[in-house]
């Protein structure tokens, strides 16, 4: 009786995550799809508690408690522009979690000498290699996104060597395990060594393949989850984890093909450390013009179509509310404005359109870059905002660039082009952008909120 | 055991399925929310969290669970706060009438 309640709780829950998951591909019902998401994890919680191995309640109460404590300032209160490190750091968590009931069972079945059979300790093995590897791959992203550890790949001498042989011998510890259940010390070099290699393959991966990083360990995160599923025989963990890891799994298929980069490539190629050489050739003989404030609102005050690009320097200076009142400005004064959205933009996917939301600009003017591309030609001004690559047309134009081949919004396509930018300064690549030259471009230099601050009043005048 | 492992593999690769199905078809609009959503919805750890936490398996056990039950609870109540505070902030353009002179489009 007890063991139905739990598993009509199970797969209640079950089927409330899938539904919650389909209401994402709408934005209208995705809200109420998350809430019957939430109602599942209730769900699966209460059906727990029934289970038969449940003796004592006090550590769970306790467990609970403290964890809705500290979860709900971390709900409730970061802002939007620190949510790439948010995830980073919360896939952490599940990690750690996953990976700790994965050492719990083996620890507990070791002790009471109960044999570990070839099926369950592959799946422990899984749960703890992808979990434990999860943990300091995650930690290691949210120090590189918080900016306490550097953006820039690290890299040194033989590294994928070292990689090699790490994971070499984490996979040799998983075989041996599976030949020899009982072996303690092998469990935990296993894991000692999956704990190296979250960072050492964070380490070599650059600030902007973020989104890559973060969308592959939250697959991961799903992956030991998937894993804890089997190994102690529950549906629901095994229905989840599987959910997440595709989910992961696409999403970072999806950015490394906006980047035209093999994840090979993404995890291995040390991106934005080779860039000097590149930079220095294109600069010499071109010219940039800067523009006032002044001429810059000109332009946009009276245009009729403009199309904003933002980037990474916008979430940086945290500058979506300005962009939002120029916005509201410019259409005022009769103007149409849309927003162009690489998918790639910031540090995690989506990220541009989460602060825009933030900014109250409504979800029907963002547009992804292969709905807007054809539009840049009929557009007046093509703002920029801080972005630099994914604007950049060598990767159009010039077969010798690193980023030849990604695709990019057709911003030389309108009519004027305002780039914000602090300076001149190349792009995270290290990738000098022909863009900033063009004679159609000019450059409003400067933080990026006190330029659209700036705009914003100088757009006012206009009336 | 191997019955067992089986059937836990259809489910896997089953809901794996539907997963991608799902996934494939969420605009790139709602991707950071997406994110948050399986980060919360991976907090179902919990499960297998309480059970390490409440049973009676050894000293070492229930210490690891309860981490793990705080870990895991962590996940789930802090992602989906957030994510629907996220989702909350996503908006249709209100009326043709507030922006007058603009060109409202559908």
């Amino acid at each position: 009786m007890r063991e139905l309640f739990m598993q009509g709780c199970y797969l209640a829950a079950s089927v409330l995550f899938i539904l919650g998951l389909r209401g994402l591909t709408k934005p209208a019902e995705a809200r109420r799809g998350m809430q019957m998401a939430a109602v599942g994890m209730l769900l699966a919680v209460v059906g727990t508690l029934w289970h038969q191995d449940i003796l004592s309640y006090q550590w769970i109460i306790a467990g609970l408690i403290i964890g809705s404590i500290i979860g709900y300032p971390l709900g409730k209160f970061v802002p939007m522009t620190a949510m790439p490190q948010r995830i980073a750091f919360s896939h952490m968590f599940g990690a750690l979690a996953a990976t700790l009931v994965g050492v719990a069972e083996f620890w507990h079945s070791h002790h009471e000498g109960i044999p570990i059979g070839a099926a369950k300790m592959a799946a422990l093995g899984f749960e703890v290699l992808f979990g434990s590897l999860t943990v300091t791959g995650s930690f290691m992203a949210f120090g590189k996104l918080q900016e306490f550890i550097t953006g820039r790949p690290v890299t040194f001498r033989g590294q994928n060597f070292v990689n090699l042989l790490l994971f070499a011998s984490a996979i040799g510890c998983f075989g041996y395990l599976l030949y020899d259940s009982t072996n303690m010390p092998v469990f935990f070099t296993m894991i000692g060594i999956a704990f190296v290699i979250g960072i050492t393959m964070v380490l070599p991966i650059g600030g902007a393949d973020m989104p890559v990083v973060v969308s592959l360990l939250n697959s991961y995160a799903g992956l030991a989850a998937s894993a804890t599923g089997f190994a102690i025989g529950n549906n629901v963990l095994i229905i989840c984890g599987a959910l997440d890891g595709a989910s992961g799994f696409i999403l970072s298929i999806i950015m490394s093909k906006a980047m035209n980069r093999s994840f090979g490539n993404v995890l291995f190629g040390a991106f934005g450390s080779a860039g000097a050489a590149v930079a220095a050739k294109s600069s010499a003989g071109l010219t940039v013009r800067s523009i006032s404030a002044e001429d810059a609102a000109v332009q946009l005050g009276y245009a009729s179509k403009v199309i904003v690009v933002p980037g990474y320097g916008m979430a940086v200076a945290q500058s979506q509310h300005a962009v939002r009142e120029l916005a509201d400005l410019i259409e005022r004064k009769g103007g149409e404005v849309k927003y162009a959205i690489h998918p790639v933009a910031g540090r995690m996917p989506g990220h541009m359109n989460v602060l825009l939301a933030e900014a109250n600009v409504p979800y029907d003017r963002m547009y992804d870059m292969d709905e807007i591309n054809a539009e840049f030609a009929t557009a007046d001004v093509a703002l920029v905002i801080g972005a630099n690559d994914v604007v950049n047309p060598a990767a159009k134009t010039d077969p010798s660039s690193p980023i030849f081949g990604m695709p990019i919004l057709n911003v030389s396509d309108a009519r004027h082009i305002i780039v914000l930018k602090r300076g001149m300064s190349t792009g995270f690549a290290g990738i000098e952008n022909e863009l900033f030259y063009d004679e159609k471009t000019s450059m409003l230099f400067g933080d990026a909120k006190a330029s659209l601050t700036k705009l914003v009043g100088e757009v006012k005048t206009l009336e | 055991m191997t019955g067992n492992f089986i059937i836990s593999l259809y489910v896997f690769v089953l809901a794996g399925f539907v997963g991608y199905l799902l996934i494939t078809k969420v605009p790139p609009l709602l991707h950071t929310p997406l994110m948050s959503a399986t980060n919360a919805i991976s907090g179902i750890s919990l499960v297998g969290s309480l059970v390490a936490a409440g049973g009676k398996f050894g000293t070492v056990s229930t210490i690891l669970g309860f981490i793990a039950v705080i870990c895991a609870t962590t996940n789930v109540v802090g992602g989906f706060i957030i994510t629907d505070r996220m989702l909350g902030m996503f908006k249709r353009t209100e009326k043709p009438a507030d922006v007058p002179g603009g060109k409202p489009h559908a």
